[in-house]
């Protein structure tokens, strides 16, 4: 057990950063020469700063006409966005690793603190799979991608949490822990989850041609 | 949740087209419209989506259904475009016909929804790229179809000949003469500050803009032309069809017929498809970053004489007035500001509509969703419930809506749910109270 945990964390957390960094790589440039063969006429109009000024925007909660029209949402995306991050950079346990893998020293979050946006994280996931299954407009449109991808990213929580907690064998739920957070991570660019990837570009050119061409907020 | 297939509408043009197809033609076409004209920007949009259902409430049919899901746009985009791609083009034909009429019957294009996407997909060009491949398999409903082939074979949406065009400047110009007698409609006149282009429903059927038109270019003293040859029809049918070839045609002719002229910009009538197509459309399909020559709506244009002080009017208009704010001019080209100016120097009282300006519910009529003709007219007006109720809540009997799409909607709205309200154009307005030489 303790050797598959080490090949866990050794070797298959390098295979699934390169799958992380080498696939989003190439999404993002095939995506773009794929662009550039076939959208010129929408890539001419990508305007720095009306695409940065939309980004901005989009990321202030109730701004916009979307998340204003559905409060519970809004709230749930950006807590559970930021609940995300939050853990996977700055935990205790991960600062750790940051440090002994690549010699990073970051900040950590105090344990307990960590802990309970662990929680919240998991909470933002509950109200996904609610919205997916009791909202008609949300679950008429929902297919196995979508419940794969949630799954995907909860995971990591849940194992984190029982690891944590000391819920069932330490070692076993440890390394289920680290296996699905590289499953996560090297399944980002090749899921629903490659939103991360490619949200800021979509954004980007909204605010783009309404900004640029339409002269109007896209927001 | 409805469905499509609940709610089919008998349409010539769309029973005669898919009774002509067969699965592998729909396959044919549709993989060479992924692989040869859309690109990254379809498939990201496809990708991306979260399928989070924000964009529901920035649709008016979705909303006019009581939040029946069938409605949301990104129902409208699973159902036909993420199908087609999921499936490469393997769909039946009948599947095609319920797709066809989702795409050119129950989408606007008016893109209020990306007030609501905060990933920022644009449904309106997802859609539009159904209607292109429905329109390459020859499944268009048969009024805007006809329309379109209008434009293909006379160069106007209306097939008024090369004879009648100038016969109708020329009655509106004698008409005119009895009321202003040193009015022109200058027809050719090289060098002009402005071509003035119009739509052909105005020759067609509502001369007497073409009429209002000129007292105002006569009363502010323009140096305008209008031309004689095809080019002079700014509207543009094929591309909401998804006929981009003859699109592309009709723009080109609206250009050169003014770069002919060598006039100096060109002015269009109170129309707002029109514009899409110069500023949005046309002209990607022609490659013009930029218009080859200068082209500004009406609104722009009556903002311009109003701050130069080129228009007099006796009054202001007596009776409270709410405005329409159209999808293309004010989402699709930021008029919204000089809209206001405008009315506010010509109306003593305006009444908001709620939402208003970029988030203004679309009046049901643009995008083709009109041209595709009576079959389709209780789609619209069961479609657009919130309209009729956003425009009774302001309680007032006129409304000012700069658009012709616009008017034709909102007129019907108006009727369907008795509203006991009336749509003016601007130019109406302006013609009504602008000071008149005594005759």
């Amino acid at each position: 057990m303790t050797e598959f945990y080490v090949f866990v964390t050794g070797p298959l957390a390098w295979i699934a950063f390169g799958f992380f960094i080498l696939g989003g790589l190439y999404r993002l440039i095939s995506m773009y020469a794929e662009a550039r063969a076939k959208d010129v006429s929408s890539i001419a109009y990508m305007s720095w700063y009306y695409g940065l000024r939309s980004i901005l925007v989009w990321m202030i909660p109730f701004k916009s006409m979307g998340w204003k029209s559905d409060p519970l949402m809004t709230v749930t995306t950006f807590i559970f966005h930021i609940c995300f991050l939050l853990v996977a950079v700055f935990l205790g346990a991960h600062v750790v690793m940051w440090d002994t893998a690549f010699g990073i020293s970051l900040p950590s979050l105090p344990s307990q603190f960590g802990d309970i946006v662990s929680f919240v994280a998991l909470a933002g996931c509950a109200v996904f799979a609610y919205r997916r299954l009791a909202l008609p407009h949300v679950k008429g449109v929902t297919r196995c991608q979508d419940w794969f991808a949630l799954v995907l990213v909860a995971l990591p929580f849940i194992t984190g949490v029982l690891a944590y907690h000391q819920v069932g064998p330490v070692l076993l739920m440890t390394t289920l822990h680290v296996l699905s957070g590289e499953l996560l991570i090297a399944l980002i660019p090749f899921t629903r989850l490659s939103h991360a990837l490619f949200v800021l570009f979509t954004r980007a050119y909204m605010g783009s041609e309404f900004g640029g061409v339409r002269h109007a907020h896209d927001w | 949740m409805s469905h499509i297939a609940d709610r089919i509408i008998s349409d010539v043009g769309l029973e005669s087209g898919v009774a002509a197809l067969t699965t592998e033609k729909i396959e044919k076409v549709v993989t060479r419209m992924l692989k040869g004209e859309t690109g990254a920007k379809l498939r990201a949009y496809k990708e991306t989506c979260m399928r989070c259902g924000l964009c529901s409430q920035g649709c008016h049919y979705y909303m006019s259904h009581d939040a029946d899901p069938s409605y949301s746009p990104v129902n409208k985009a699973t159902e036909t475009m993420y199908e087609l791609m999921d499936k490469k083009g393997k769909v039946s034909p009948q599947r095609i016909y319920e797709m066809a009429q989702m795409a050119y019957t129950e989408c606007n294009l008016c893109k209020r929804c990306a007030h609501y996407c905060p990933i920022g997909i644009d449904t309106g060009y997802i859609m539009s790229q159904v209607r292109r491949i429905c329109y390459l398999l020859d499944v268009v409903p048969q009024y805007i179809r006809d329309t379109a082939h209008s434009h293909a074979s006379t160069m106007n949406q209306m097939w008024v000949k090369d004879d009648e065009w100038i016969d109708s400047l020329q009655w509106q110009e004698d008409e005119a003469r009895d009321e202003f007698p040193d009015l022109r409609i200058p027809l050719d006149k090289e060098g002009a500050d402005i071509y003035y282009s119009v739509i052909a429903p105005e020759p067609k059927f509502r001369t007497q803009l073409i009429y209002q038109a000129a007292a105002i270019m006569n009363a502010a003293g323009v140096d305008w032309t209008m031309p004689s040859h095809p080019g002079w029809d700014n509207s543009d049918m094929c591309m909401f069809v998804g006929d981009y070839e003859n699109m592309g045609r009709l723009k080109r002719a609206h250009y050169e017929s003014a770069q002919k002229l060598r006039v100096k910009r060109i002015v269009m009538g109170e129309c707002g498809h029109a514009f899409r197509s110069v500023y949005d459309m046309g002209n990607r399909w022609l490659g013009h970053k930029a218009m080859p020559v200068p082209v500004i709506h009406a609104i722009d244009f009556y903002w311009e004489l109003i701050n130069e002080g080129k228009i007099k009017i006796t009054h202001q208009y007596e009776n409270p007035v709410t405005i329409q704010d159209p999808c293309n001019i004010i989402r699709g080209r930021g008029l919204m500001d000089k809209l206001r100016d405008v009315v506010h120097f010509l109306c003593k009282e305006v009444v908001e509509m709620t939402p208003n300006r970029e988030h203004n519910y679309c009046c049901c009529a643009g995008g083709g969703v009109i041209n595709c003709g009576p079959p389709f007219k209780n789609t619209r007006m069961t479609g657009n419930r919130v309209k009729a109720e956003q425009l009774k809540a302001t309680g007032v009997h006129d409304v000012v809506i700069p658009c012709h799409n616009c008017h034709g909607g909102i007129e019907d709205i108006i009727g369907y749910y008795d509203l006991k309200m009336h749509g003016k154009f601007i130019s109406d307005i302006i013609y009504e109270l602008m000071e008149k030489p005594e005759v």
